[in-house]
């Protein structure tokens, strides 16, 4: 099973490598783009970016090691990352975790059964003027409380079960 | 609010994210008048050493000085790296420019190169800032559509190229060898030092690394003048700083301040004191790698390098972080702990082991089943960590848990003594199970024969 992207992303990727001085340099921007295709980067993942930049594997694999902001496994449709750096956990991200696990069953690190949601913490996000902040694939959501996320996490159901964005 | 933004007013401004208002409120003035009146690079360099700008990543080093010693007798490429790998907890000035003012860094980013000569400069987002280094990207276009970025620019002669350029979550990459590494492609582990990155940095080229605060303010500094930006601040601080302030206050956001500005003052009239009317129980004032303080020394100090220096911390990166009364400090230690455990690259034993050590020490104390005599232990740690590392990381993670081992020493003698927070009044973690007595193993192992190693070994081979 081997992952290829898109041919447009390709060229893209192609495009990216003309920016630096050494193909060795585009192993990052190649593996968000990876990441944006599908959400994780895997092995078949590196694989690709190492063809692609005609650079030897264990390039890609050696980053991909040691950048955490990459998943090496799938993590459903919203990743949830929440932050429970010392701002965060000052202005009460422990209960916020608590609650994902507890109220919503959303239990760390692991994916759940509807393959809707993965939740896993991070360090600081970098916006701790609105702590509890937590992330969402892309997105930040900021300033928030325990009635935020019950929303927040019912709207993420309710998109998915209408088929829409899929 | 008495306080108004002056270097970066373009926060303020709504829109400012385009070209359009950008120039309205005379964006792209000073690189257009560097282009035209043929002011020299060393003349920029001088302005900027005159004004006693300092980097704001954290080191204070002045900036001038810094662009002087990119070598010019040499034909390889200088490169400008701008570090918006802001993860340093408690700070997030970087993000608030990116997101509202990028066209003011792009511009201090091309005088900056200009002043060493450098061809190419990347702008480094950290990975997660999605939303800011879009806007950057879409910026970065209509600069480069109205021709202040690319070739020949403005008919000048003079080439000048900007990329962005994505980390992926790794905090250490907002030292700046890490930086380079990682821009390389590489895993980012900080170089050892020197040859310094001016000298020999990205691809064994001159490179020269600088806050995204520090560029931003470039533009203003030349628009105005050195003794203009003199105005502010100390003889060795001069100007304003951003400071980003979190946690505990009533009103928490990125504020600039002239240096050397009253920190009670600051404290009591912008950020409306500690929240829910609760006391004031200790701070961290540049973000979490700096010693804490305790009230009276917060108070006493005033907002510069040299002043909080005296009072026993440090400025470093602007982000305070504020805590009340009710805060668990033994907590806080371990929250600290945990982020530069996870966040050592790995490089140096003492910073590897040592952070590792420091955690899970914290840890024990928090299960109460730490040793008497843990707090002893946990000094010597901090002595086998402290200076002997590549980068700071060691050092920052003694520094605060340190100060705070130091200055609260009744509240981790009373977690140790009596298994439970004096502040919560119950241990934040479960015990862990105690061993039984018999668990060494009884019956003497059967250890696999070789052939049985090889089957394993073919089985168990990577495979995905």
């Amino acid at each position: 099973m081997a992952f290829e992207l898109t041919k447009e992303k390709q060229e893209l990727v192609k495009e990216v490598i003309t920016h630096y001085p050494d193909p060795r340099s585009a192993i990052l921007p190649a593996m968000h783009i990876v990441m944006d295709e599908r959400g994780w980067v895997g092995d078949d993942g590196c694989q690709h970016v190492a063809e692609l930049l005609e650079v030897p594997i264990i390039y890609v694999y050696e980053a991909l090691s040691f950048y955490t902001y990459f998943p090496k496994h799938p993590v459903g449709k919203y990743h949830i990352q929440v932050c429970h750096n010392i701002a965060c956990n000052l202005r009460g991200s422990e209960e916020l975790i608590e609650h994902l696990v507890n109220k919503h069953g959303i239990i760390e690190n692991a994916l759940t059964d509807d393959g809707l949601f993965y939740f896993n913490r991070v360090e600081c996000l970098g916006a701790c003027g609105n702590a509890p902040v937590m992330q969402v694939n892309d997105e930040y959501y900021e300033d928030l409380t325990l009635e935020e996320v019950d929303k927040l996490i019912e709207g993420f159901k309710k998109s998915s079960g209408n088929g829409k964005n899929n | 609010m008495a306080l108004e933004k002056i270097v970066f007013k373009g926060i303020d401004i709504p829109g400012n994210t385009d070209l359009k208002v950008y120039e309205e409120h005379g964006g792209y003035e000073q690189w257009k008048k560097i282009l035209k009146d043929k002011i020299t690079p060393e003349e920029v360099i001088e302005i900027v050493k005159k004004s006693g700008l300092r980097g704001r990543g954290g080191a204070g080093f002045p900036t001038g000085l810094k662009w002087s010693f990119v070598p010019q007798n040499t034909k390889k490429e200088k490169y400008l790296l701008c570090n918006c790998d802001e993860s340093e907890p408690g700070t997030f000035k970087d993000r608030e420019i990116i997101e509202k003012s990028p066209h003011q860094l792009i511009e201090g980013m091309l005088i900056a190169a200009y002043a060493f000569q450098g061809g190419v400069s990347y702008i480094y987002f950290r990975g997660e800032f999605v939303k800011g280094w879009k806007i950057c990207e879409a910026a970065l276009a209509q600069a480069r559509e109205a021709g202040y970025i690319g070739e020949n620019i403005l008919g000048s002669g003079w080439n000048h190229q900007v990329w962005t350029h994505r980390g992926a979550g790794a905090y250490i990459c907002g030292e700046e060898t890490a930086l380079i590494n990682s821009m390389e492609g590489k895993r980012g582990e900080p170089r050892i030092k020197p040859p310094f990155p001016a000298v020999e940095g990205f691809y064994k080229s001159p490179t020269i690394v600088n806050n995204v605060e520090t560029l931003t303010a470039v533009p203003k500094i030349l628009e105005n003048g050195p003794e203009w930006y003199h105005q502010w601040g100390t003889e060795r601080s001069t100007g304003t700083k951003l400071w980003s302030c979190c946690g505990h206050i009533s009103n928490p956001g990125v504020y600039e301040v002239p240096m050397g500005y009253s920190m009670k003052k600051f404290f009591e009239e912008e950020l409306g004191g500690v929240w829910k009317d609760r006391a004031l129980k200790a701070v961290i004032p540049g973000g979490s790698s700096t010693p804490a303080m305790t009230p009276e020394e917060f108070f006493a100090c005033k907002m510069d390098y040299e002043s909080i220096a005296e009072h026993g911390s440090m400025l470093g990166s602007g982000g305070m972080i504020v805590m009340d009364d009710q805060t668990c400090l033994v907590e806080v230690a371990e929250v600290l702990a945990q982020f530069y455990h996870h966040e050592s690259c790995g490089q140096c034993t003492p910073c590897r082991e040592g952070t590792g050590w420091v955690h899970r020490i914290i840890q024990d104390i928090e299960r109460g089943q730490a040793q008497p005599d843990v707090k002893n232990v946990l000094f010597t740690v901090f002595d086998e960590i402290f200076g002997n590392t590549i980068c700071p990381l060691g050092d920052s993670i003694v520094m605060p848990i340190k100060s705070l081992m130091d200055k609260w020493p009744e509240e981790f003698d009373y977690y140790i003594k009596e298994g439970k927070s004096k502040i919560t009044g119950k241990a934040r973690r479960p015990k862990k199970k105690e061993m039984p007595d018999n668990w060494r193993r009884e019956k003497p192992f059967n250890y696999p024969k070789t052939e049985d190693y090889y089957t394993d070994f073919s089985k168990t081979a990577h495979s995905n």
